[in-house]
């Protein structure tokens, strides 16, 4: 009985402790101006909320910053919001991160002397399947 | 049809076209076993390194240093920029290796990462505190500037106030060496 009740104070030991130790360190600090709050004028906060959804999250790589509750997305978002209300334009907003980031920052898809295979691949295979296809079909009419 | 195309003679590209979509499948598993076995490295690094450091301002994260603007990076030595935070656990793991090059010589500033004073000042008595400047960025605006993506790194900037270098992540003892060889590039 004894030794029942020591597993389950060491149970109840061990399941405290791992709720008291975060797995990842957060700050303290209020998040800021903008990270949570929208434009007042509804047209600046459509053009922020767009460029928002493209943005990638820095510390979690797959989501955009609109999508992320990190600390960093909150600040990205705050500043985002704060351009474009002073008057940027989305797409300077994204060329000042993509100047510090490079493109890994924005999913919106450029073609560049990297990326143009991407584009250009699906055009030669759909050429090429419909050039396929007419050899097969289309002669085959013609014999018929 | 099936009598005729059977008395033809084959072309001679028939049987490499046969195992062409078997050769390409092949090709595609192994390509997925690559992206799987060896994932791509996931650090951002900044765009910014060979540029000047832009102008940013920043208040005093505590009393006892003072704030941190981009003046400082045209005084003609190369200094350290260790972006850091009180509640970054790997922060602390770096602290020796930065008390290590404070000792030999290296200027090195902070930024704090939205923190609270107090926080800063419990952290720094814990780990010690080899910084000339702290400056407090509660916003993550002067990290978002310098194309920093984390807490910790670690940038090089010149006399000239160029970044030269950026560290992504804990300054791990054996990576004192390659940050004084980076000075040392950066004209210390």
């Amino acid at each position: 009985m004894k030794r029942l009740f020591a597993m389950i104070a060491a149970l109840a030991g061990l399941i405290s402790w791992l709720i008291a130790t975060p797995a990842m360190a957060q700050d303290s600090l209020p998040p800021a101006p903008y990270a949570y709050r929208q434009l007042d004028d509804p047209a600046l906060e459509a053009k922020a909320q767009d460029l928002m959804e493209t943005l990638r999250c820095l510390k979690c790589q797959s989501q955009s910053i609109a999508d992320s509750d990190a600390p960093m997305a909150g600040d990205m978002r705050s500043q985002v919001r704060e351009r474009i209300a002073a008057g940027d334009e989305p797409e300077a907003v994204r060329a000042w991160l993509v100047e510090r980031y490079g493109d890994y920052v924005s999913y919106a898809p450029r073609v560049t002397n990297l990326t143009w295979p991407l584009f250009v691949v699906p055009l030669v295979l759909l050429l090429l399947a419909t050039a396929l296809l007419w050899r097969r079909f289309g002669r085959g009419g013609d014999k018929a | 049809m099936t009598e005729t195309s059977a008395s033809e003679p084959q072309p001679a590209g028939f049987r490499w076209a046969l195992w062409l979509p078997l050769a390409l499948f092949i090709a595609f598993v192994a390509l997925v076993f690559y992206g799987l076995v060896r994932p791509a490295d996931r650090t951002i690094e900044s765009a910014l390194i060979g540029k000047p450091v832009p102008a940013f301002d920043l208040k005093p994260a505590i009393a006892a240093r003072p704030g941190l603007s981009s003046a400082v990076y045209q005084g003609g030595k190369p200094r350290l920029l260790n972006i850091f935070a009180s509640w970054c656990i790997p922060c602390a793991v770096e602290a020796p290796q930065l008390d290590e090059l404070g000792k030999q010589g290296v200027a090195i500033d902070g930024i704090a990462i939205r923190d609270r004073s107090e926080d800063v000042s419990a952290f720094l008595q814990k780990n010690g505190n080899p910084f000339a400047r702290i400056g407090a960025d509660n916003v993550s605006a002067v990290q978002l500037a310098l194309g920093s993506s984390g807490v910790p790194e670690t940038f090089v900037i010149d006399g000239k106030g160029v970044i030269r270098y950026q560290h992504v992540g804990v300054i791990r003892p054996e990576h004192v060496p390659l940050i004084l060889r980076e000075l040392k590039e950066a004209g210390l």
